[in-house]
Order: structure tokens, then C-alpha cells, then sequence
């Protein structure tokens, strides 16, 4: 009959509007600046710098590549490239930025700063509280402001930054044998080249 | 006590009028009656905006505003100072003049409208003998500021809007007056204080509200439908139909322009319950003989503001209706049902007192109601269209 799904329409909107004042589960609102809601792990916003120990600028791994830079769609990164070099998070002697800028007013979020980092330096923050009354120069993020401990990384992304901190450690463990095995490599050589020393002077003085 | 309490208003009008010189004093009472009336109505539409946000949340399971002192009470506060502050822009090639006027006319209309209603015993500011009339005169007429508007906007979706508002109108002023007809045949009067009288008294503890009887019922029903089309309420509100006309008939107004629309949107939708409460609902009569006590002002708004929270759960409910659904529904089941419902309203009439019309008048409205659902709002099929050059 006409009219009968008006009624049903109705009596779910009445029963909405009382269950609403009777049972809490039935409002999902998160009244956000008192109520906060935990993020879920994948959740990104803007990139910033990953740093080993406690030192920001020792132990940053960016090696200032400059690879984000370039693959960056809006270009909202800014590079300079240092003239010395620092140890990099695996040991190696690299160069650093001197200078690292993202303009978050451009940047769309995209993750490909992140995929194509082959340092692990670049990683997607979850911060999002980030107006500003200068929206110029308050949007433009430095080095420093992008530095951001292996810890905090761990705090937000725990899974992914476990998988990169066993990455990096095999990483190490392969240099560090490497550097031994060149180290032997060179011990032998040397104690190779005395003993040929040592035998050809002997041989020589017979002569 | 009970009797002066309902009557303060009264009383402190004539209290303060004593003060001025004799012939000025029937000035002086129109003067305090205007600015009590509009003082009242337009408090209770600052109240509605944010009782409609309040309640359109909570049937949407949300909080709905609580930011604006305690419960978001302030918000329309807020709102008004937003409309004030914000500025008011005029399309260059739009009329200026009627673009102008437009919602100064709208708004005057519907003030005028306020005049007649009796808000309670003894409270009208003006007891005319067709006042009803008259309303219905000032109802006709917000259709022309409506036009004027989207007229002089020189925007399509104005244009289009205003266009869908006259139509709908039109379509719809038809089952409003003949539903209210037939209140005015039982009372026997255009004057909406007497037709409250002649509501008044009980049978036991039930009062004899027209509402109550069967051709009353359906007079109700039909009068609130097109109530709600005629102050472009959702699921009527085409006009505005901000999904696809931006906001219809007022797209180009903005700032305390844009706001008085508002607010003579919900004045309208104010004065035509209040006519409805008038004429179905026993005015400021109390719903049972015991209750006599409290004021008459006080049942009158509290039955008032109850059809605005009808108003707002049915726009809580119902999902806006295409154009042709509209007509339909206006031109085949409203407009007959109203019809047959003179008749049933006259057979009531002519029936005398006695329990056989109650059966004869109520069997003939359910009748009709199933009978007109059915044929008049029947699903009809038509063949997909062939389009000869198109394919």
C-alpha cells in the first residue's frame, strides 16, 4: 500500500534519533581535538629524514643521492650536495645534504620519494597537525625539521621499520665482512710480499 | 491566577498602553503586538535552525553542532554574525533593482502572514473575517518574489530553480486549499479565532479537534504534504535542490541577502504550521479536558513547534523526489484525494450526529486512499526509448 515505506523510513530515523541519547555505541563521532582516534599503521602525510643515534645530523642516511629529488611528480624537494663526506648508516664514506628542503604546500603525498630511496633515508611521516599563519616559509620543511630519530620511525611504522633495521644490519654485517676479508686480503698480501721479500734477500745474498 | 497567567500578554499590553494619551493608544497596542510577534517568531527560527541541526544529527547517529556554548546553543548566533560580516555580491548583469527586492518582498509577504494567526485566547493581532484568505492571498504571492529571484539573477540554475519553485507551487497550492476548505466548511467561518472556537470543548477528556475525525484526518495529512511543498521542504525541496541546481532560486545571493531567504523560509514554514495547528490541531486549545490550566500561548507553540519536528524527521527520512514523481503525486493522488475529501467533509456535514458517519466517512477515505495509491501511483512501464539517429 502506498505509503507503507514512508512509514518504515520514518519509524528507522525515530529509532536512530532516541538510540542515539541511549546508547553511546551508536555515535561514532570522534570529537577530534579532545578525542583523538589512533591512526592506523599505513596512514602517511608528508616525508621526512631518518637518523641513527642520537646525533640528527651525524647520523642521518641520507647520502644526498639527490634520486628523490629528481623522481619527485610535483618537485617539492630541494637537495644541495655537501663538499666533505660522513659515514653513512652503513659505514661508507658518503656525502650528505647540506641543504634539504620539502615544501609541503606542493607535496601530494605520493610515496615515491620513499619507494625510490635506496639509502632508507626517506620515510612517510603521520603527522597532520601543520597549519601555520606563514604560508610561505612556515610550509617549507629543512633538514632540520624533517630529522626524525630511528625510534620515532619505529613508534609510527613498527613493522616496516623493523624489516629496514634487519635490511640495514645484514647490510652492515656484509660490509664489516667485506671490510675483514680485505683486511686479511691486505694482511696476506702484505705478509706474502715480506715473505717474497724476505726470501729474495736471502736468495739474492747467496748469489 | 491560571486566567491572568494566560492571559499576561494581554495584560501587559493594556497595562502598557495606559501610559499613552488616548488617541494614541490603539497605535500603541498594534506597535507592542508587531514587535511581540516577530520578536517571538524570530527567536523560535534562530531555536528551529539549530533544533533541526541538533535533530537532523541525532537521527543520523551524530552530535549534530556543540561547539557554540553549552550544547551548540549559540550556533545560530554564530551563523548570523557569519551572514552579516559576509559580503554581499550582485552579479554585474543581473537586474538590479528585482534582484534587490526580491527577498525584501519575500520576507514582507511572509511577516504579513504572521498577522492573522491567533498564537492564543485572545492573542491576534488582527481578527479578520477572511483571514484565511488572506493567508492564502500572501502564500500565493511568495511565489512572485521566488520568480523575481531567479529571474533577475541572470543565472541558469536560478532560472531553473525558480521555474521548478512556480510549478511546484502551483501544482501543489491546489490540495492546500481544498484540504483547508473543508475545515472551513464544518466551522463555517474564514475567521481562524472562531474556527479555533469551534473547536473547542470535550467529549469526556477528548477534545473536539477536527484532526480526530476521518475527513479531518486525511485533511491533515493532505494539508501537511503540501504544506511542506509549499515551503520547499525536502523531500519537496526541487527549488533549492543544492545536488543539482547549487542552491536553486537564490544561487546568486549571498551574505544577509542569502540570510533573510533563509529566514523567511523558515518563517513560512513557521506561519503555515501554525495555520495547520489552526485549523486541524484545535489552535490554542489544550488536548485534554484537564490540562485546561496551562496558558493557551503555550499549547499553541508547543503544538507548533511538535509539526516542525515532523517537519524535520520527515527531511531526515526522505531522499528528494524527481520532477515527474512530483506532479504525479500532486495531480493524481493529492489533488483527487483532496477532492473526495470535500465530498466526505460535506457528507459528514449532512449526516447529523451519530455513530453512522463515522463509519460511511472513514470507509470512504480509507477506500480512496487504497484505491488511488494503487491507480494513481501505479508504476508505470514504458518501452526504452529508440533513438532513430543516435544508434
Amino acid at each position: 500500500m502506498l505509503g507503507e515505506g514512508i512509514i518504515k523510513g520514518l519509524l528507522e530515523t525515530a529509532r536512530n534519533f532516541v538510540g542515539s541519547y541511549v546508547s553511546k555505541e551508536r555515535l561514532t563521532t570522534v570529537q577530534y581535538p579532545e578525542e583523538r582516534w589512533e591512526a592506523p599503521e599505513a596512514s602517511r602525510t608528508f616525508p621526512f629524514l631518518v637518523y641513527d643515534g642520537d646525533e640528527w645530523l651525524a647520523g642521518l642516511r641520507c647520502t644526498s643521492c639527490q634520486i628523490c629529488e629528481k623522481e619527485c611528480p610535483p618537485k617539492c624537494i630541494y637537495i644541495e650536495k655537501s663538499a666533505d663526506k660522513k659515514p653513512d648508516a652503513v659505514g661508507k664514506m658518503q656525502f650528505y645534504p647540506t641543504r634539504f628542503d620539502i615544501d609541503i604546500s606542493v607535496c601530494m603525498s605520493c610515496q615515491i620519494c620513499v619507494e625510490v630511496c635506496p639509502f632508507d633515508s626517506i620515510k612517510m611521516d603521520r603527522i597532520f597537525e601543520l597549519s601555520t599563519d606563514d604560508r610561505f616559509e612556515g610550509l617549507i620543511l629543512d633538514r632540520q625539521k624533517l630529522a626524525k630519530s630511528n625510534s620515532y620511525y619505529h613508534q609510527i611504522h613498527p613493522t616496516e621499520a623493523a624489516e629496514v633495521d634487519a635490511a640495514l644490519a645484514s647490510e652492515r654485517a656484509a660490509a664489516a665482512a667485506k671490510a675483514k676479508a680485505a683486511a686479511e686480503a691486505v694482511a696476506a698480501k702484505a705478509a706474502a710480499a715480506k715473505a717474497a721479500a724476505e726470501n729474495a734477500a736471502p736468495a739474492g745474498g747467496g748469489a | 491566577m491560571a486566567q491572568n497567567l494566560d492571559q499576561i500578554f494581554v495584560l501587559l499590553t493594556g497595562w502598557m498602553v495606559s501610559y499613552l494619551p488616548e488617541w494614541l493608544r490603539p497605535y500603541g497596542v498594534a506597535v507592542l503586538g508587531v514587535v511581540g510577534v516577530l520578536a517571538v517568531y524570530v527567536t523560535l527560527f534562530a531555536l528551529t535552525t539549530w533544533f533541526e541541526r541538533k535533530g537532523l544529527g541525532r537521527m543520523q547517529n551524530r552530535y549534530g553542532p556543540n561547539r557554540c556554548g553549552p550544547f551548540g546553543l549559540f550556533q545560530p548566533v554564530a551563523d548570523g554574525i557569519k551572514a552579516l560580516t559576509k559580503e554581499d555580491l550582485v552579479p554585474r548583469s543581473a537586474d538590479q533593482v528585482v534582484h534587490f527586492l526580491a527577498p525584501l518582498v519575500l520576507l514582507i509577504v511572509i511577516c504579513m502572514g504572521l498577522a492573522i494567526l491567533p498564537v492564543g485566547r485572545n492573542m491576534v493581532l488582527v481578527d479578520m473575517d477572511a483571514g484565511l484568505l488572506f493567508f492564502f492571498a500572501l502564500g500565493a504571492s511568495t511565489e512572485l518574489s521566488v520568480f523575481m529571484a531567479g529571474w533577475s539573477s541572470r543565472n541558469k540554475f536560478s532560472l531553473l530553480g525558480a521555474m521548478r519553485a512556480i510549478a511546484q507551487m502551483i501544482s501543489y497550492e491546489v490540495p492546500l486549499l481544498l484540504s483547508a476548505i473543508s475545515a472551513v466548511m464544518i466551522a463555517g467561518t474564514l475567521s481562524l479565532p472562531k474556527i479555533v472556537e469551534a473547536q473547542a470543548g470535550f467529549s469526556g477528556i477528548l477534545p473536539h479537534w477536527y484532526v480526530f475525525t476521518p475527513w479531518g484526518f486525511a485533511g491533515a495529512v493532505i494539508f501537511g504534504i503540501a504544506a511542506k511543498a509549499e515551503t520547499n521542504r525536502c523531500p519537496f525541496d526541487l527549488p533549492e535542490g543544492e545536488s543539482e541546481l547549487v542552491a536553486g532560486y537564490f544561487t546568486e545571493y549571498s551574505g544577509f541577502k542569502f540570510a533573510i531567504f533563509f529566514i523567511a523560509e523558515y518563517l513560512g514554514m513557521f506561519s503555515i504550521s501554525s495555520v495547520s495547528v489552526t485549523l486541524f490541531f484545535g489552535g490554542w486549545g489544550a488536548p485534554l479536558s484537564f490540562l485546561t490550566f496551562i496558558p493557551s500561548w503555550i499549547w499553541f507553540f508547543a503544538k507548533v513547534l511538535t509539526i516542525i519536528f515532523v517537519f524535520i524527521w520527515v527531511r531526515a527520512t526522505l531522499p528528494r523526489l524527481r520532477q515527474d514523481q512530483l506532479m504525479n503525486f500532486a495531480w493524481k493522488f493529492l489533488l483527487p484525494l483532496s477532492l473526495i475529501n470535500l465530498g466526505v467533509t460535506a457528507l459528514w456535514r449532512f449526516m447529523g450526529d451519530g455513530w453512522q458517519r463515522w463509519i460511511v466517512c472513514a470507509a470512504i477515505v480509507i477506500v480512496s486512499y487504497i484505491v488511488l495509491g494503487l491507480w494513481g501511483m501505479r508504476r508505470q512501464h514504458v518501452a526504452p526509448r529508440k533513438y532513430s539517429y543516435a544508434d
